[in-house]
């Protein structure tokens, strides 16, 4: 089993876009929503698939499962054709698409989980075995009997966890899985996918737009932009590019002339005629507790947080880095 | 049963269970079915009753049966051509079926007949009963067409839902189908027997419908199970139900086939 869980070589998707002009004509226009793609996930790994909106992180995805054709280039999943094997594929992955639902709108929970039961073919025991594991780990326990359309957003989407989970996938898909969910929400979802790889050995593919995501989930990236691949490596890698652009936000106790002259800082912005101010720094040189020391020699600083920047950012970053 | 087919037999149970946690809106249905039952009774009885009684081989009981079985089966029978998979080709739903190990086709005829089935119980029976007690009509005293009679209402509902979703499938090149959709319910509205029994037809006419799917979904199974045809020709309406259905399948599956080549899912 040297062969890797996904393998893309050239990988490509245009979508026509017509758009009208005029009463009857109609302009044609080619969007490449993934362009030469070529990447490679090895078994037990855990990737994270990070890019703008748009960037085309799901029409991969949709490429990897055999739901979208592609127009050119190769794909190999589980060492499948996802197309040609798309059913015999769908029992070594499962797939969390964040926006839509997988689940019977009005039937209850323990409903759903019993249909992709029998979809999958599980056998009944084992069924029940994976079933009351899941529900203990995502502590769906006091909702099971609810229908689906009465859930909360963090309860569901631990329900659509569970649902691509039940039968126990080599590769699990998860496009963007947090969206949406509060702090606690997010932790217990990742908590929960710690403990699966641990305990089953499987592979992940993550996208999302949630840093933390990242940094809890994934040895590795993969940053695409505009459908090329822009970045892929060590999550230290993306940390030091990430690292860069860091920002410190002090209140301090007295309205203050703007602090533009730190070592190593880069003045953002000020509010309330300088009582709150916003201080980026380059991680690489300088650290947080340094600028903190800057700042508070000068005056007294009341409440500091230090802003992550969000995925955006870093990809645009990124690829600015690459040209 | 074959472990090939126990998830749509499971998804068919599911299609059941869906349908009937809506009890309110069944019980609308049916007060819907009734008032229009009414209505097509005025009609129809006036008709016979102009032609002196017997109109085309419908008395007044027998033209009382269809009515009231045709109105019943209005819950079961998709004569609007609307659909889930219409809208969940649209919204891109669609790519959460083609992620599962099974036919899309297969899923979503199984919950569709499902969802038939479990109207036929709250909307189906009711509406005969309101018929019989209340208009009266004539039903068969043997119990052929009636076996047959069930045979043939299974045909029309699986029927149905196969040609609706080959009707759905064709979202995947227009996204939008309602335009088709609203064709196929004024067609089918004729051509099913719903609004008038077929055989009332000018002959032009009826050599059209008869040409078509449509009365294999609520006509023919109407005329066995009331008795109306004789033995071997509801045996032959069975057969020409069967070979409608089978077509109907292999088309749905060759345009869902056709339709996944051409299928755009963006934005998540």
């Amino acid at each position: 089993m040297s062969e890797p869980i996904i393998a893309t070589d050239g990988l490509t998707r245009e979508f026509v876009r017509r758009t009208r002009s005029g009463k009857l004509l109609r302009d044609k226009t080619v969007v490449r929503a993934v362009d030469d793609l070529t990447i490679s996930v090895e078994a037990g790994e855990s990737v994270g698939y990070i890019g703008a909106n748009g960037a085309g992180k799901s029409t991969t995805i949709k490429m990897l499962v055999g739901i979208l054709v592609p127009t050119r280039g190769t794909v190999r999943t589980c060492g499948l054709d996802p197309l040609a094997q798309r059913r015999r594929l769908a029992h070594e992955v499962g797939v969390v698409f964040g926006q839509r639902s997988q689940l019977w709108w009005d039937l209850p929970v323990r409903e759903s989980f019993s249909i992709l039961a029998a979809i999958h073919r599980i056998a009944p025991g084992r069924a029940r075995e994976r079933e009351a594991e899941l529900v203990g780990r995502l502590e769906m326990g006091d909702y099971l009997d609810t229908p689906v359309r009465q859930l909360s957003l963090g309860q569901r989407m631990r329900a659509e966890l569970a649902a691509a989970l039940l039968h126990t996938p080599r590769l699990v898909i998860l496009d963007e899985p947090t969206i949406g969910l509060d702090v606690l929400s997010k932790q217990r979802l990742r908590d929960f996918l710690i403990e699966e790889r641990r305990e089953h050995g499987t592979t992940l593919l993550l996208t999302t737009h949630d840093m933390g995501d990242i940094e809890r989930l994934c040895d590795r990236v993969l940053v695409v932009d505009h459908g090329r691949l822009a970045y892929q490596g060590s999550l230290d890698g993306l940390a030091r590019t990430v690292g860069a652009q860091r920002v410190l936000v002090v209140d301090l106790v007295a309205a203050t002339p703007d602090l533009t002259d730190l070592p190593d800082v880069v003045h953002l912005g000020s509010e309330g005629h300088g009582l709150r101010q916003r201080l980026a720094f380059d991680a690489e040189r300088t650290t947080a507790a340094r600028v903190l020391t800057e700042v508070s020699n000068r005056v007294a600083v009341r409440d500091l947080s230090v802003e992550e920047p969000d995925i955006e950012d870093v990809v645009r970053r990124i690829y600015q880095s690459q040209r | 049963m074959s472990a090939r087919l126990l998830p749509y037999w499971r998804l068919l149970v599911a299609g059941v269970h869906e349908q009937s946690t809506y009890r309110l809106a069944m019980l609308g249905g049916l007060v819907a079915n009734a008032t229009f039952g009414f209505l097509k009774v005025a009609m129809l009885f006036a008709t016979v009753r102009a032609a002196g009684g017997e109109l085309r081989g419908y008395d007044i009981g027998s033209m009382s049966a269809y009515v009231w079985v045709s109105q019943g089966l209005l819950g079961s029978v998709n004569v609007a051509g609307t659909s889930d998979f219409a809208d969940r080709i649209k919204t891109g739903d669609v790519a959460v079926d083609f992620s599962r190990p099974i036919s899309p086709q297969g899923a979503v005829v199984a919950r569709e007949v499902g969802k038939a089935v479990a109207a036929l119980g709250p909307r189906g029976l009711p509406s005969i009963a309101i018929g019989a007690l209340v208009v009266g009509m004539s039903m068969p005293t043997t119990p052929w067409p009636y076996l047959l009679g069930v045979v043939s209402l299974v045909i029309g509902v699986v029927l149905s839902a196969a040609l609706v979703y080959a009707l759905a499938t064709a979202g995947f090149w227009l996204i939008e189908t309602r335009g088709i959709q609203v064709l196929y319910m004024v067609i089918s509205g004729f051509f099913t027997g719903l609004f008038v029994p077929i055989s009332l037809f000018p002959g032009w006419l009826s050599a059209i419908a008869t040409a078509t799917p449509f009365p294999s979904m609520m006509m023919y199974p109407i005329d066995v199970l009331t008795g109306r045809v004789s033995l071997t020709r509801s045996l032959v309406l069975l057969g020409i139900q069967a070979a409608w259905l089978v077509a109907t399948l292999v088309v749905g599956a060759l345009l869902t086939r056709a339709g996944r080549r051409t299928l755009e899912v963006q934005g998540g």
